[in-house]
């Protein structure tokens, strides 16, 4: 990583990665008396891909829960596109192009490929009642251009042959898909991914690497992503977070991250005093 | 051989989300409305609408509310009994207050009525969920029935308690009262019938249904990709209690043209509608009507079979229609959960890839 400053810096492989999209500041995070994230902070550029990683337990979907808004930190301040954001529900997050996938898939087992595809259009699409109650005007025009859309996100993922069939009757590894098919067609800002290849075949796995580098690549688009597969978080991210026991104790690219002490004890077990 | 879609592409995405994508099902479709609109109503008579067609066409467009709420967005509601009578009490007053306005508004704005009083029993579900707004909705149910009974004003202060619809006409043909003709209440049922399965079915394809099916499939997952829960709750109960409301104005106005709340309106009618849904298929609307023809013809049949044909007692078929209608609901949530409807897609599957099954 090369002359890393407010406006940027360049990766290895020569992609520019712009400024800070979003910030966490100091994130305290407690379940009662257990602390799952502990005075926490990083950031994540415009454009890059940042992985969070960590053994079990370390507090890494919880971080990605305060990012979506599902969480609220006890302590600390969410910073994106350069404001703070002021408290928050879901839906909220949501709308303001914050997509993410689940660590347990959460389709909607009962509607179509398509349907779930198709929800993630959301925050496109305004239409009021009476309107799709005809079927009319802004209804149908709007129904059919992010149908459109979401074709293209359907080509992508390469799940065309599945379109119509309901979700609950898929496989694991196309669960997995779907569920990141439904994240990219909102269009996020910043795409969330709570370790997406999880459970799969190494085939899956390659499939997955290629899908996410691919979106990153052609759309811009802004990844985290927690992983435990420590070969594919190598290949993948420009910048790595490293928890343990809700603290941080890595930041940095791939590299200087295998090389810190800290975490090679956090990963080899080093028992904490 | 004929039935599928081969040689039947679509080039739009329009196409490809229409009512009926297959053509022979579009076919079908036409010639049970040209049905519906200009031949019943010249060949029925007396006996049929009133045993069959109104309740019938009332039944189904309650099962289309009702299947709205609980089939695609997944709140249980047991109160819809009480929402029916909202409608029935609305349009009473409606017609009984503004006699120069046509019984055609009464009716729709009976529905709006009933959708905001619908819209005010669902707020608990933004809390609750399952068993407890079951028993929740119950006691809107209870609550509503009693209102009716108990305060004057919603009876216009009538000795009996009862209300009953004034006589109201459409061009000149009596739609309420007396001296209403059977294709003139049949048609008037119809044309609401048609509108609020068009609705219903447009609200369901497109983002309304899919809001209200991912509240139904996974609540938390629906609100963090972006689902305001508030909403698409309230509007389910809202939409629902629109259609709900409907038939309880026309259960009143048009075909029972008297009624007594707790006898009409009671926790009976909630159930009934309830089984009308299961029965028929949760989440789909076709099922909405075949679960209301199902348990409208059911009790004819047996009556006419067993105690026309093989003079039973009537109270003795009675009983078999409860068992029957019991069991089969019993078969129903068990083995499948999405009712007759279901079980027509498998037949059409089946007869899509006849006679090559492979
Ligand atoms: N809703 C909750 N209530 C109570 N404790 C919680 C809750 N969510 C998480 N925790 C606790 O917070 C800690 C961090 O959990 P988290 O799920 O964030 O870990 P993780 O790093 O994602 O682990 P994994 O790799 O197993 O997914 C754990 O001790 C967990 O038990
Ligand atoms: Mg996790």
């Amino acid at each position: 990583m090369k002359d890393m400053d407010a406006e940027g810096y360049t990766t290895e492989d020569g992609r520019k990665i712009g400024g800070v999209l979003m910030e966490m500041r100091n994130i305290t995070l407690r379940f009662g008396g257990v602390v799952a994230i502990e005075d926490i902070s990083f950031d994540i550029r415009e454009g890059e891909i940042r992985a969070i990683i960590g053994p079990n337990g370390a507090g890494k979907s919880s971080m990605l829960n305060v990012i979506s808004g599902f969480y609220n930190p006890q302590e600390g301040e969410v910073w994106y596109k350069g404001a703070k954001r002021p408290h928050m529900k879901p839906y909220q997050v949501a709308q303001q192009g914050i997509a993410r996938t689940f660590q347990n898939i959460a389709l909607f087992e009962g509607m179509t490929v398509l349907d779930n595809v198709m929800t993630g259009r959301i925050r496109q699409m305004s239409a009021g009642m009476f309107a799709q109650a005809l079927w009319k005007g802004r209804a149908e025009a709007e129904e059919t251009e992010n149908r459109a859309a979401v074709e293209k996100v359907i080509d992508f993922l390469e799940i065309q042959h599945i379109r119509k069939t309901p979700v609950g009757r898929l496989p694991y590894g196309l669960k997995k898909r779907v569920e990141l098919a439904r994240a990219l067609a909102a269009e996020p800002s910043i795409l969330l991914l709570d370790e997406p290849m999880a459970g799969m075949n190494v085939e899956e796995k390659e499939d997955m690497s290629r899908f996410i580098l691919d979106v990153n690549d052609e759309f811009g688009t802004t990844i985290a992503l927690i992983e435990h597969d420590m070969g594919v978080v190598m290949d993948l991210s420009d910048r790595v977070v490293v928890m343990d026991y809700g603290k941080k104790i890595g930041d940095g690219s791939p590299d200087e991250v295998r090389k810190n002490q800290a975490v090679i004890d956090a990963y080899l077990g080093v028992a904490h005093d | 051989m004929f039935y599928r879609e081969a040689g039947d592409f679509k080039t739009s995405y329009t196409d490809d989300s229409q009512t009926f994508p297959i053509k022979f099902d579009r076919y079908r479709y036409y010639a049970v409305l040209v049905a519906a609109f200009a031949v019943v109503p010249l060949v029925i008579d007396d006996y049929w609408v009133n045993a069959v067609f109104l309740p019938f066409l009332i039944y189904a467009i309650a099962a289309i509310g009702l299947n709205i709420l609980v089939g695609y967005c997944g709140q249980v509601s047991l109160g819809t009994g009480g929402f029916m009578a909202v409608g029935a009490y609305a349009v009473y007053k409606l017609m009984t207050s503004f006699p120069e306005v046509s019984i055609f508004f009464h009716v729709i704005l009976a529905g709006g009525i009933t959708a905001a009083v619908c819209v005010l029993f669902g707020l608990p579900s933004l809390r609750i969920k399952g068993f407890y707004l079951a028993v929740a909705t119950l006691a809107a149910q209870f609550f509503l029935v009693w209102l009716f009974n108990r305060v004057p004003w919603f009876y216009n202060y009538s000795a009996s308690g009862q209300i009953s619809a004034p006589e109201r006409t459409i061009a000149g043909v009596p739609i309420t009262g007396a001296e209403t003709a059977p294709w003139a209440a049949y048609l008037f049922c119809l044309v609401f019938v048609t509108a609020s399965a068009l609705i219903a079915r447009n609200l369901t394809r497109g983002m309304a249904g899919r809001k209200w099916m991912a509240i139904r499939d996974m609540d938390i997952a629906a609100e963090i990709i972006g689902v305001n829960p508030l909403k698409a709750k309230l509007s389910a109960f809202a939409v629902s209690g629109f259609f709900v409301g409907i038939s309880g104005a026309l259960f009143f106005a048009v075909y029972l043209g008297a009624v007594e709340v707790g006898e009409a309106f009671g926790i009976n009618k909630s159930f009934l509608v309830l089984f009308m849904v299961i029965i028929g298929g949760l989440g789909s609307i076709f099922g909405s009507f075949a679960g209301a023809a199902f348990l409208v013809l059911l009790p004819v049949l047996l009556k006419n079979t067993l105690v026309g044909t093989l003079g039973w007692p009537t109270d003795l078929a009675a009983h078999l229609e409860l068992m029957i209608v019991g069991s089969l609901i019993i078969v129903f949530l068990v083995a499948e959960p999405h009712g007759l409807a279901q079980l027509w897609r498998v037949a059409k599957e089946k007869l899509r890839l006849w006679p090559f099954p492979h």
